[in-house]
C-alpha cells in the first residue's frame, strides 16, 4: 500500500514550497538558474496534476490523505476528488503559461519573483486539496500573502496604491473568514468538512441560527474573493494594476472563492424546517444577476483593455454564482464554463499587454525607479541583452487573430468553448423549468456576451488596425503561452463530449457529497470512529 | 466573565470598524489590528469559557474531557495571531512605500 503513488497527493503543496525556499537562498543575479528551476517545478506540478486527475477520474470515492497519519477528524486531511483534481490541473497550467510569459521580461521588474510565484501556486494547490476549514484559511493566507507580493511586483505608484487597498480588504476578509470558521466550530465542535457534513443535520434547533450565521459570514468572505456585487469593486482596479503575467494567474484567484463556496455552502441542511439551502440559493441567484449586470456595464464603460479584462472576470464570476444558485442541473455546465472562462481571461490578460505595448501606458510600462533598492534590477536598462529574443514575423496578423479568438471566447460566440459552456448553462436552466427568473438569467448571460463583443471589437479596432503605430516586436516566448492557452480552449471545444461527461460526474459527486457525507471518517483501514 | 469578554470583543470590534473607515492609512492599520484582537478573543470564546481548566491532558490514565479546556481554539488563536501579525507588518511596509511614492497618507493616494 505504501509507495510514492500514495504520497503524490501531497506533492502539489510540498514541491513548490521546497523549490521556493531553495530559491530564496540564491543570489538574485542567477536569473537563468531560477527560471529553469521554477519552470521545471511547474512542469512537474502539471505532470502530478494529470496523474492525480486520472486517479480521481478512475475512482468513485474521493482519495483521502492523512498527514502524519493522524485519524481523520483530529488530524489534517487532504481530499482529492474530481473537482479538486480539475482545479489543480487548471491552476498549474495557468501557472506554467504565466511563468513562461514572465520569463520574457517581467520577472526582472523586481526581486524574488519566482519564489513568490511558486508560493502562490502552493497556496492555490493547498486550498483546492484541503479537507479542513481551518486549513483552508491557512492556505488562503498563504496564497494571499504571495499575491500581495506579486501584485506589488514591479512597484510604481499605481501598484502600491492598489496594493494598499487590496491588502486591507483581504485582511478584513480573512477576519470574517475566522469569525465564520470559529462560529461553525463553536456550534458543531469540528472543522473537518466531511465531519461537518455528518454533524450538521444533528445540530439542535436553537443552535441552527448560530450555525447559519457562521456559514453566512464564511459565505461573505468567499463572495468578496469571488468579486460578487456589491463586494467586488476592488477587483478590476487591482488586477489592472498588476503586471500582466501576474494578472493572468490572478484569474484563478476569484475561482478559489467559488470553489470554497461550493464546498462549504452546500453543507447547510436541506431539511424543510431549516430551509437554509434555499436562502443560500436565493442569495447566489440575486447576487449573481447583479454581478453580471455590473460586469456588463463595466465592460461597456472601460477605456483600457486591462480594466475590460477585469470586468469580464466579474461577468464570469457572476455567471458562475447565478448558475450554481440555479441548482444541480446547471452545475456541470457551470464547471465547464469555469474552466473555459478562466483560460480565456488569462489568455486575454497576456494578450492585451502584447497588443498595447506600443502605448506608453501607466498600466503596463515598468517603472523607471525602484522603491526598495535591494537587489533591484530594472527592466529597461537590461532590455538589450535579451537571451530569448527570437522575434517572429507577421506580428500583426498573429496578434489580431489571437485577439479575435479571445474576444469570441469571452463573449461565448460559436464555435469556441465559451459558446459550448454558455449553451450548457442555458440548456440546464431551461431543464429546471420555465420561470421569470430563468428567463432573466438566460437573457443577462446573452446580453453580457453581446456587451463583451461590442467592447472588445471597439478596443480591438482601435488598437490593432489603427495604422499610425510603430511596429511591435513579438517574442516567441511571449507568443507561445498565449497560443497554449488558446489551444487549450480549442481542445476544450473539440473534446467537449468527454470533458462534459467528467464535469457531469463531478457535479453528481458534489451533490451526493452534500446529501450524504463520504466515508472519510469511518475509513475501515484506519479503524477510527468519528 | 462572559459579560466582560463580550463587552471587550464588542468595543474592540466597534473601534476597529470605525478606524478602518477613516481616510488615513495609519488609522486603517490600527483598526485592522484592533479587529484582529477582537477576532482572536472571539475564537477563544468559541471553545467555551472555563476557569482553572488546563488544556493539556496529563500522561497516563484515562482523562475526563469535562475537566479540561478545549485546546483546539487555543491552537487556532495562535495561528491567527501569527498570521495577522505578519500581515500587519507587511501592510506597514506598503503604507510606507505608498507614503513615499504619493507624498500623502490618504488611503487613495491623493487628498481629493
Amino acid at each position: 500500500m505504501a509507495g510514492v503513488a500514495d504520497h503524490l497527493i501531497v506533492m502539489p503543496v510540498l514541491l513548490p514550497l521546497a523549490a521556493s525556499a531553495a530559491m530564496l537562498l540564491m543570489s538574485e543575479r542567477r536569473r537563468v538558474l531560477k527560471r529553469v528551476i521554477s519552470l521545471a517545478t511547474v512542469m512537474a506540478l502539471i505532470t502530478i496534476s494529470v496523474l492525480l486527475l486520472r486517479t480521481a477520474a478512475a475512482s468513485h470515492d474521493p482519495l483521502i490523505y492523512l498527514l502524519g497519519d493522524w485519524p481523520a477528524p483530529f488530524g489534517i486531511t487532504l481530499v482529492l476528488d474530481r473537482l479538486s483534481a480539475a482545479m489543480l490541473l487548471l491552476t498549474n497550467i495557468l501557472g506554467f503559461t504565466s511563468l513562461l510569459y514572465a520569463t520574457a521580461r517581467w520577472d526582472r521588474a523586481g526581486p524574488r519573483f519566482h519564489a513568490l510565484f511558486l508560493l502562490q501556486l502552493m497556496g492555490l494547490n493547498g486550498a483546492f486539496l484541503t479537507g479542513d476549514l481551518f486549513n483552508l484559511f491557512v492556505f488562503f493566507e498563504v496564497l494571499l500573502a504571495a499575491s500581495y507580493g506579486l501584485l506589488l511586483h514591479g512597484a510604481g505608484r499605481k501598484r502600491v496604491t492598489a496594493g494598499l487597498h487590496y491588502v486591507s480588504i483581504n485582511i478584513a476578509t480573512s477576519l470574517l473568514f475566522l469569525i465564520g470558521a470559529s462560529l461553525t466550530y463553536g456550534v458543531t465542535g469540528t472543522l473537518n468538512v466531511a465531519d461537518l457534513a455528518a454533524r450538521i443535520p444533528a445540530v439542535a434547533a436553537e443552535d441552527l441560527m448560530l450555525l447559519q450565521a457562521g456559514i453566512g459570514i464564511l459565505g461573505v468572505a468567499f463572495f468578496i474573493k469571488a468579486g460578487m456585487w456589491p463586494l467586488g469593486f476592488w477587483l478590476p482596479g487591482t488586477y489592472s494594476a498588476a503586471v500582466p503575467p501576474v494578472a493572468a494567474l490572478f484569474a484563478i484567484l476569484s475561482k478559489v472563492g467559488i470553489y470554497a463556496m461550493l464546498r462549504v455552502l452546500l453543507l447547510l441542511p436541506q431539511d424543510p424546517s431549516g430551509s437554509a439551502t434555499h436562502v443560500v440559493d436565493e442569495w447566489l441567484q440575486i447576487g449573481g444577476l447583479a454581478t453580471i449586470a455590473f460586469g456588463t456595464i463595466g465592460v461597456l464603460s472601460s477605456k483600457s483593455l486591462s480594466r475590460l479584462a477585469g470586468y469580464s472576470l466579474i461577468i464570469s464570476s457572476g455567471t458562475l454564482l447565478a448558475s450554481i444558485g440555479a441548482g444541480e442541473a446547471v452545475l456541470s455546465g457551470a464547471l465547464f464554463y469555469l474552466v473555459s472562462s478562466t483560460l480565456g481571461v488569462s489568455a486575454f490578460y497576456l494578450l492585451i499587454e502584447l497588443v498595447g505595448r506600443a502605448e506608453t501606458d501607466m498600466d503596463t510600462s515598468p517603472p523607471a525607479d525602484a522603491v526598495f533598492d535591494d537587489e533591484y534590477v530594472g527592466v529597461r536598462e537590461e532590455d538589450q541583452e535579451n537571451e530569448v529574443g527570437v522575434v517572429i514575423p507577421a506580428t500583426l496578423a498573429i496578434l489580431g487573430g489571437g485577439f479575435m479568438f479571445c474576444a469570441l471566447l469571452l463573449a461565448g460566440l460559436p464555435p469556441l468553448s465559451g459558446f459550448i459552456a454558455k449553451f450548457a448553462i442555458i440548456n440546464g436552466l431551461l431543464d429546471t423549468g420555465i420561470s421569470p427568473w430563468t428567463w432573466t438569467l438566460a437573457a443577462l448571460i446573452l446580453l453580457s456576451g453581446l456587451a463583451t463583443i461590442i467592447a472588445t471589437s471597439r478596443a480591438g479596432v482601435d488598437l490593432i488596425w489603427t495604422p499610425d503605430r510603430p511596429s511591435r516586436d513579438l517574442r516567441l516566448v511571449e507568443a507561445v503561452p498565449v497560443g497554449m492557452l488558446l489551444a487549450l480552449c480549442l481542445g476544450l471545444m473539440i473534446f467537449a463530449g468527454p470533458i462534459m461527461r467528467y464535469m457531469e460526474q463531478t457535479a453528481d459527486a458534489l451533490d451526493v457529497t452534500a446529501r450524504q457525507p463520504p466515508a472519510i471518517l469511518s475509513d475501515p483501514e484506519e479503524g477510527t470512529t468519528p | 466573565m462572559e459579560l466582560v469578554l463580550a463587552l471587550g470583543i464588542g468595543i474592540l470590534t466597534g473601534s476597529g470598524v470605525w478606524l478602518i473607515l477613516r481616510p488615513r492609512t495609519f488609522q486603517v492599520i490600527i483598526g485592522l489590528s484592533l479587529l484582529s484582537y477582537a477576532v482572536n478573543l472571539f475564537i477563544y470564546a468559541m471553545g467555551r469559557l472555563r476557569v482553572d481548566a488546563p488544556a493539556i491532558v496529563e500522561r497516563g490514565g484515562a482523562a475526563d474531557p469535562a475537566q479540561y479546556a478545549d485546546p483546539l481554539p487555543q491552537a487556532l488563536v495562535l495561528t491567527a495571531i501569527v498570521i495577522s501579525f505578519a500581515m500587519t507588518a507587511l501592510l506597514l511596509v506598503v503604507l510606507l512605500a505608498a507614503r513615499g511614492l504619493t507624498g500623502t497618507d490618504h488611503v487613495d493616494g491623493d487628498e481629493g
